[in-house]
């Protein structure tokens, strides 16, 4: 049966949506919590290696990472 | 992740340099033809009746020497410096990318030149003929060769979220360039679109807005979302929201275009739906601001001593304040009121001024040490003298728009029993004098603003390398 142009439009309306969700599901899942806060502080690493190759007293502050 | 240290790899920071110290001098260029044009709305006399000195001329050159020669040599700048920083390598394509430098810069002072001299496609942010728009599309092209070629070769597992809002700036600039640039040349400086009517103005306006969206949103979004963090010394609030953010962002930004179309001939079902999704971009773009600021949650002390910090932080709130006001005005019955009014005028410049030039200004104050081996800059003082005329400029200027651009869609709208007009256009004109006025008194506070910047910027630079301490803030 031919679809409509219409209905195609809402099936990638919903497509989306569901794509959308999935992303959401998979950023807020548990099992990746601990990638993204590694992701998140790894921009102050080279600097942490600088102060240790300084020989610096290098605190890192940290956040909770909602 | 990467083993390498800060030391062993080889940073390609000469491009990153050269876009950086350019930054700033547009910076100052930009805002002072900006300045000038103010000047002549109140004393036309300014225009010393020379054709390449009229308000129609220079308002162009204004635009796009703060969109494309400010802002953009500020994202180069940033981009090139970011992500070689998080990919922990060089940036890819050698000599490519010193030509992104060159070829932007002949961009910009081709623009300089043809601009005044009235050459133009008559598209707003891509007046610009067509052999320009050629070389843009190419320089653009290299660009996108260096920034995802360098990605490719990265030496660490994850690509940080910065390097997402950039490359998305990025490809989605290309695609719009290219495609609001289609035109039949007739002469080497005359070409006609091959777009009509309606469909041409919503070409022009797909492009239009996300030339907000993706080049002075997105791009500057990737800028928030590293020196943000590296200049609090803490790690973005929350980065899981950071991804979110920046799907719903992309996702939302390209459909909202119809906004700048309103009540005319774009049919209605076209006005509608720029006028929802203008409306949803609200979510993305409050989430992406209390990201931002968020990250300084539990050591807003910070911004007590940091004038860096505060440039970075005060941008997000004029963010989060231009994409509630984006979004209302983007509602018809509003936009009734509000378009072609200086209101405008003003919620442009509390993006341009307050989100876009204050993020920059805040990156470029933590990059210029860096870049140029010191602690930190040659005068902390001078830049919270900049802040604080940057951030007066900015109020003084909005709010006399506000005003101005409010009595002037009520001067417009008002009409007498008999239904005709309650006032002429040029009653209208006369009452926004006193705030013209103003708006130039906030425009000269910013660049004066940026000459301070300068003279900062080029100690810093002519100081004996590690000269400059870093003081102990805390």
């Amino acid at each position: 049966m031919m679809m409509d142009y219409g209905t195609l439009r809402g099936l990638i309306a919903l497509l989306i949506l569901a794509l959308f969700i999935i992303i959401v599901v998979w950023s807020y899942s548990k099992k990746r919590k601990s990638a993204f806060d590694e992701a998140a502080n790894s921009i102050f690493e080279e600097d942490k290696e600088q102060t240790e190759l300084n020989d610096v007293n290098g605190k890192q502050e940290t956040n909770k990472n909602v | 992740m990467s083993q390498s240290n800060a030391s062993s790899v080889d940073y390609n920071f000469d491009v990153v340099r050269q876009f950086t110290v350019m930054t700033v001098i547009w910076g100052i260029f930009g805002t002072l033809v900006g300045v000038l044009i103010a000047a002549q709305l109140i004393w036309p006399a300014l225009n010393f009746e020379t054709p390449w000195l009229t308000y129609s001329r220079l308002r162009p050159l204004h635009t796009n020497a703060v969109i494309f020669a400010f802002g953009t040599s500020a994202l180069f700048a940033s981009s090139y410096y970011v992500v070689q920083r998080t990919c922990k390598t060089t940036l890819f394509g050698g000599k490519l990318a010193s030509f992104t430098f060159w070829g932007w810069q002949a961009v910009i002072v081709l623009a300089a030149i043809t601009l005044p001299m009235g050459y133009t496609s008559s598209k707003e942010y891509a007046e610009l003929e067509w052999p320009i728009d050629i070389l843009i599309a190419v320089v653009w092209i290299s660009y996108a060769i260096v920034f995802f070629g360098t990605l490719v070769k990265r030496k660490t597992s994850h690509i940080y979220v910065a390097n997402w809002f950039f490359g998305g700036f990025i490809l989605t600039v290309a695609v719009l360039h290219i495609g609001n640039s289609m035109v039949i040349p007739v002469s080497m400086m005359k070409s006609y679109s091959i777009y009509s009517g309606a469909i041409d103005a919503m070409m022009q306006w797909w492009y239009g807005h996300n030339a907000v969206g993706f080049l002075l949103t997105a791009g500057f979004l990737g800028m928030m979302y590293y020196f943000v963090p590296k200049q609090a010394e803490r790690p973005v609030y929350s980065y899981r929201l950071s991804i979110v953010h920046f799907w719903a962002l992309v996702s939302l930004y390209i459909w909202a275009g119809p906004h700048h179309l309103h009540y005319t001939a774009l049919p209605d079902w076209a006005q509608s739906v720029g006028m929802v999704m203008s409306i949803v971009l609200f979510l993305p773009s409050w989430g992406g601001m209390i990201n931002g600021i968020m990250t300084l949650s539990g050591a807003w002390h910070k911004l007590r001593h940091d004038p860096i910090l505060r440039f970075l932080i005060v941008s997000l709130s004029f963010y989060g304040m231009s994409t509630f006001e984006g979004p209302m005005m983007a509602i018809k019955s509003v936009n009734a009121l509000s378009h072609y009014t200086d209101w405008t005028i003003g919620h442009v410049h509390s993006g341009a001024l307050g989100w876009v030039a204050m993020v920059s200004i805040g990156a470029m104050y933590h990059l210029i040490p860096v870049l140029f081996n010191q602690g930190r800059m040659y005068s902390i003082r001078l830049i919270n003298v900049h802040f604080w005329l940057h951030t007066s400029g900015i109020v003084l200027y909005i709010v006399a728009m506000w005003i101005s651009g409010v009595m002037q869609g009520l001067m417009w709208r008002a009409v007498n029993t008999d239904g005709t007009l309650t006032y002429s256009f040029v009653e209208s004109l006369t009452a926004s004098y006193p705030f013209y006025f103003i708006r130039f008194v906030g425009g000269v506070l910013v660049v004066a603003g940026f000459l301070l910047m300068a003279y900062n910027m080029f100690k810093t630079i002519y100081a004996k390398d590690n000269s400059l301490k870093p003081v102990a803030i805390d």
